[in-house]
């Protein structure tokens, strides 16, 4: 066991994987000598040279343009964008190419190749650096999309992203870079596609994703000491969903929350919630609630941003209010 | 690196200079310029104050006042060279960086400390200055800027567009098209280039294997590379590139040939990509000593101006400072102001729900 920073686990991940598999190759921007913007491929250059690990030119469309071409030849990229706001400046690749090819040739081309990217606000980098975009790219058919939370998944779902024949959105949160957690020794594989229930618990099912999984954790925390009991789910992978596992909770609770950073049309949870209302209605005990950040723009103003983003006080707030009500 | 043996087929770059790094004026046949003594301490002054600005800006980062900083030191001459060459009516697309050219289009420095410091998205209105927000994604302004100067096109002859970008900001692809679209309109715009050898941790190496101002021949519109630390050259180039784009004459591409004296930004650590020689080098080119040293020489300034200049910049230094941290933070429900034009009922629901939300604190 190590104790890593999710960080350090990106970086382990990727090592992992361009250890074991030699089609592996990482490019993007500044990814290399300066060890990333975010420092998540430090020590990757050192290692495994600069055939395999390139700086690229400031261009995205390029950079998984052609990453769809290499893995076309059988290399197995992980590009990086290095804030996840800029799949809007290379989009036409993402949606209209790399997730439609298989489709188009009949199975005949696969794109195994993982985009990795800094997701998420809580940083101060404003509204155009700081985005929840996995919503996005869920809506996209083609696109696996995953979410770790905590470094040991970090390591596994970039290893399960990997050896993916599909490309695979990979959203590393911004927020959770410097948080730390163990990591056990020696190669670690995972599955995409699986929630784990971090949390037990029997009033109510709370489910997260990326930095509000530990928000939610905390928050759930709280609402022990007040006697209302949650079980905390984290969903990790979007596409594909794991729906059961928040189903199943649900069966034993009778309530569900979602917490979602993004705003709050179309997030995720109202998928989730669509399914819960469609497979569980007859568990469900009061309406489902969702916790999100409101239909604006990310703030750049401090206080507004940790207004916007759901906190472990508005999570503790809105659960406490539906389950009173 | 192999690319050298392929430039060496081609011409050296050109550099056009008027004045030299140890503050000599040259000539040049093709880019003069007519200023007066006057005008070269005004230019000294408007130097000095920025880098002032920028200086104090970093500090503030340092001690935690502000989020991040992108410094501009090294690059004075090149925005306040353009910079002075803009008229009222020109409409400038600046970067993050260009902190000198927000200083000539008479945007208070504080209001550049707003989007850093974490209380706004960055003070000024575009309309009154002529100069648009901070574009953080590299390139964009480019294609916005082309479009502008579309529109200037039709309905005011009198005016141009200058869009401002990096080195690295020439491989995004919204750059390129901007110049096919420059070009085909014959649009109203410079195109000024600041490079700075370097993108984050990216030489230029990484992004070009010829001279940038070259790639603009393949577009069909001339390129110029000028010295970025000499302000009378950035001056006279800028202002050539302007008349011509009045006048009809289409774009132009200016490459100013400097050097990012800091990090990136606060938060990046230049010793781990790029040798201190390199740093020395270019500090022998400072963009203000060479002002300095030709107002000396030629005794256009004396000992007590540029004492006064300093005592000026010191006194805008504690200003900065002090306004700075006088910033108000914003209120909470400003969050739904100016997300559209009209409310719509999600937002009022949710404006209703946060406002609820805040009030149970207040109990
Ligand atoms: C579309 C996009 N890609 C990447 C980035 C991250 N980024 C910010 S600044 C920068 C380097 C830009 O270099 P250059 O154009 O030379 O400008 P300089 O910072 O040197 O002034 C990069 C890659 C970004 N902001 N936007
Ligand atoms: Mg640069």
């Amino acid at each position: 066991m190590a104790q890593l920073t999710y960080r350090e686990a990106v970086a382990r991940g990727i090592a992992q994987e361009m250890n074991r598999d030699e089609r592996v190759v990482l490019i993007g921007e500044d990814i290399a000598g300066a060890g990333g913007v975010f420092k998540t491929t430090v020590g990757l250059l050192e290692q495994f040279g600069p055939r395999r690990v390139l700086d690229t030119p400031i261009s995205e469309q390029a950079i998984l343009g052609a990453a769809m071409g290499a893995a076309m030849t059988g290399l197995r990229p992980i590009a990086e964008i290095m804030f996840s706001d800029f799949f809007a400046v290379c989009w036409d690749i993402v949606v209209n190419q790399m997730a439609k090819t298989r489709y188009m040739t009949n199975g005949q081309v696969s794109i195994p190749l993982v985009v990795k990217s800094g997701n998420g606000g809580g940083l101060r980098f404003g509204a155009q650096h700081s985005q929840s975009i996995e919503n996005w790219a869920m809506a996209v058919p083609g696109l696996k999309v995953v979410t770790p939370s905590c470094p040991e998944d970090v390591v596994g779902l970039m290893a399960a992203a990997v050896r993916s024949d599909d490309p695979v959105l990979f959203f590393e949160h911004k927020g959770l870079y410097a948080s730390r957690g163990e990591v056990p020794d020696g190669p670690i594989e995972d599955v995409l596609g699986k929630a784990k229930i971090r949390r037990s618990g029997e009033h109510a099912t709370i489910a997260a994703l990326g930095m509000m999984v530990p928000r939610a954790v905390e928050a759930a925390e709280r609402l022990a000491a007040q006697g209302i009991s949650c079980e905390v789910i984290d969903v990790r992978s979007l596409i594909p969903l794991d729906a059961q596992t928040i189903l199943d909770s649900v069966g034993r609770t009778g309530r569900l929350f979602t917490v979602e950073e993004n705003p709050r049309a179309l997030g995720w949870g109202a998928e989730i919630a669509s399914i819960v209302g469609d497979e569980g209605f007859w568990d469900l005990d009061g309406p489902i609630v969702r916790i999100t950040t409101p239909h604006v723009p990310l703030p750049s103003a401090d206080s507004l941003e940790d207004l916007v983003i759901p906190s472990v006080d508005r999570i503790v707030a809105e659960v406490e209010k539906a389950m009173q009500a | 690196m192999t690319t050298e043996a392929s430039r060496g087929a081609e011409a050296p770059p050109e550099l056009v200079q008027l004045l030299t790094p140890e503050g000599e004026r040259v000539e040049h046949p093709d880019y003069d310029i007519d200023l007066t003594p006057e005008d070269i301490r005004s230019l000294y002054r408007d130097l000095v104050l920025v880098r002032r600005i920028d200086l104090e800006a970093v500090a503030l980062q340092r001690q935690g006042e502000l989020g991040i900083w992108a410094s501009l030191l090294g690059q004075e001459a090149a925005q306040i060279g353009s910079g002075r060459a803009l008229t009222d009516v020109d409409m400038a697309f600046p970067t993050y960086r260009e902190h000198g050219v927000a200083w000539c289009r008479d945007v208070d420095p504080v209001k550049l400390l707003g989007l850093f410091r974490g209380v706004n998205h960055g003070g000024w209105d575009p309309k009154e200055h002529n100069f648009h927000l901070y574009t953080i994604v590299i390139g964009s302004q480019t294609l916005h800027a082309v479009g502008y100067a579309m529109g200037i096109q039709r309905d005011d002859a009198s005016a141009a567009t200058i869009a401002y970008f990096g080195d690295g900001a020439t491989s995004q692809g919204d750059v390129n098209e901007s110049f096919i679209w420059a070009s085909v309109f014959n649009a109203p715009i410079v195109f000024f280039c600041q490079n700075n050898q370097w993108a984050i941790s990216e030489p230029l190496e990484k992004q070009s294997r010829i001279p940038l101002y070259r790639r603009a021949s393949g577009f069909g519109f001339p390129g110029i590379r000028v010295d970025g630390n000499d302000v009378f050259a950035c001056l006279a180039v800028t202002r050539k590139a302007l008349e011509a784009a009045r006048t009809g004459q289409g774009p132009t591409l200016i490459e100013a040939f400097t050097y990012r004296m800091g990090a990136h930004t606060t938060t990046d650590d230049p010793t781990r990509y790029r040798v201190a020689s390199e740093l020395e080098a270019w500090k022998l080119k400072d963009p203000i000593e060479r002002v300095k040293a030709y107002l000396f020489k030629n005794e256009q300034a004396d000992q007590a101006f540029f004492d006064a200049v300093d005592g000026e910049a010191a006194q805008l230094g504690a200003d900065l400072r002090r306004r700075c941290l006088a910033m108000p933070d914003p209120e909470p429900l400003a969050i739904f102001d100016h997300v559209y034009s009209e409310s719509h009922a999600l937002m009022d629901q949710e404006r209703a729900q946060f406002a609820a939300y805040l009030e149970g604190f207040a109990k």
